[in-house]
């Protein structure tokens, strides 16, 4: 019986092994996010940030999570308290699940990820649009009114930058012909059809911003109406949760943005000289993602909040109508050229 | 020709998925129990009170709510599901072509005429 298991047993170790592979250095680069966030923020108002932990600072992110998880755990009276457990756990779970399909580089022709899946595009979809359930459960379970008004606002904006999320990826399948992630990345597109993609990279850019709940679309935590949002109840690690979990998200998209429009692994602009050849994918990848991160943080120091109706606007009469005429433009122009992908 | 041969090799990738998902849950309940132990609970009535600016909250917090966040959760169900139709029709447009390109747009052209009335009709305006 043993003999007989064993080969299974390696192979699921050898998996384990892999998923914490992903699953360490995603929780570093959410520590050092964070730490980023309050330097870059910092320097764009002429302060010093976090500076007094370690040289230049660099140990608070661990100095915080520590004393996160030595706080006391509050469980409010009037809360479905279930629910409320469970919520932190789903929003850190689905922040952490939809990393089990990116491409993260290429070794010695091997593709890095976990599981090759050939609708991998689709899964990230499911997963992210899961994302809604953990705050509108946190925002109902509370039973607390800031977190009620906070969970229903988060939900409607989530879902309203979905759809146009969900059309701007139609729009990228178009010219890759793949729901695979790895050959999206692959996938070589003349230029002119990069050129008609940009503007979907532009809505997808501000819808992520929309997504993720960051500045200047954070209205479901606008401390200055509704204190924490959805959040407000929680303490300790189980707000602590919800906080990596929102941080894990944002690198989750830029890295989806990264794999559906800057070329994921690849060198940038298609380079392809000796000079570089000998940078290892990921590095590529990991500088493009902080790219798209550095975005996430320069709208937080620059932009004002918008307003709700504001938002709504945006989102369902100027980025849906937009994108849905867009899909059908870029269809009908790759038809009629004839360089759709086969 | 005619056979019926499911291949299940391609559910072995799903294998990853799932071992990562119970590792994800049982670390992040983990954590969450682990500071609930370590953490020193003191808890009494006031902590306990749902945050309320001040004063004792008055009521229940389940009660009215817009409507309009209602009819937002309606459309977003209508224009996913599009979203989902749209997928396969994007990925296989080059087999099916022209015929499949028109299709499509008749449906789209449809769902416009839904979208243009809910516009009309006010269901996305917020004051």
């Amino acid at each position: 019986m043993i003999e007989l298991l064993t080969p299974y047993a390696i192979q699921v170790a050898f998996i384990v092994l892999k998923i914490l592979l992903i699953i360490v250095p995603l929780l570093i680069g959410v520590a050092y996010l964070t730490y980023a966030e309050r330097k870059v923020m910092a320097a764009m108002q002429l302060r010093q940030g976090p500076n007094m932990v370690g040289p230049f600072g660099l140990l608070q992110p661990f100095a915080d999570g520590l004393k996160l998880f030595s706080k006391e755990t509050i469980l409010p009276d009037m809360a479905n308290k279930p629910i409320f457990v469970l919520a932190p756990i789903l929003t850190f779970l689905l922040s952490l699940m939809a990393w089990a399909v990116i491409p993260f580089g290429e070794l010695f022709g091997k593709t890095l990820l976990l599981s090759n899946i050939n609708v991998g595009i689709l899964y990230l979809f499911a997963v992210s649009s899961l994302g809604v359930y953990g705050i509108l459960m946190a925002g109902w379970a509370s039973n607390s009114r800031y977190a009620f008004l906070g969970g229903l606002r988060s939900a409607a904006q989530m879902v309203s930058y979905e759809v146009s999320i969900g059309f701007v990826m139609v729009t990228v399948l178009l010219t890759t012909g793949s729901l695979n992630l790895t050959e999206i990345v692959m996938a070589e597109r003349p230029f002119w059809v990069s050129v008609m993609l940009f503007p979907m990279f532009i809505v997808f850019i501000i819808s992520i911003l929309a997504e993720t709940n960051r500045t200047p679309f954070d209205l479901p935590e606008g401390e200055s109406e509704l204190v924490g949002g959805y959040n407000v109840e929680y303490s300790s690690m189980t707000f602590a949760l919800f906080f990596l979990g929102e941080y894990a998200n944002m690198i989750l998209m830029s890295a989806i943005t990264v794999i559906l429009f800057m070329g994921g692994w690849l060198p940038p602009f298609g380079i392809e000289s000796v000079l570089i050849d000998w940078v290892p994918g990921i590095v590529w990848f990991g500088l493009k993602i902080c790219m798209i991160l550095f975005i996430f943080l320069w709208s937080r120091a620059t932009l004002p909040r918008y307003r709700y109706d504001q938002l709504m606007r945006l989102g369902w009469k100027v980025f849906l109508p937009f994108s849905l005429v867009w899909v059908v433009l870029v269809a009908g122009v790759l038809l009629a050229t004839d360089s759709l992908p086969v | 020709m005619g056979s019926i041969m499911v291949n299940t090799e391609f559910l072995m990738e799903y294998l990853p998925i799932l071992i990562f998902i119970g590792l994800a849950t049982g670390m992040s309940c983990f954590m969450i129990l682990a500071s609930y132990i370590i953490g020193r609970q003191k808890p009494d009535a006031e902590k306990l009170k749902a945050f309320e600016c001040g004063f004792d909250p008055f009521d229940d917090t389940r009660g009215k709510f817009d409507v309009r966040f209602y009819l937002v959760a309606i459309l977003f169900i209508i224009f996913d599901l599009e979203v989902a139709f749209l997928f396969p029709w994007a990925v296989s447009l080059g087999a099916i072509g022209l015929i499949g390109f028109w299709s499509m747009v008749v449906f789209l052209g449809v769902l416009t005429i839904g979208f243009i009335y809910e516009w009309k009709k006010g269901a996305l305006e917020w004051e």
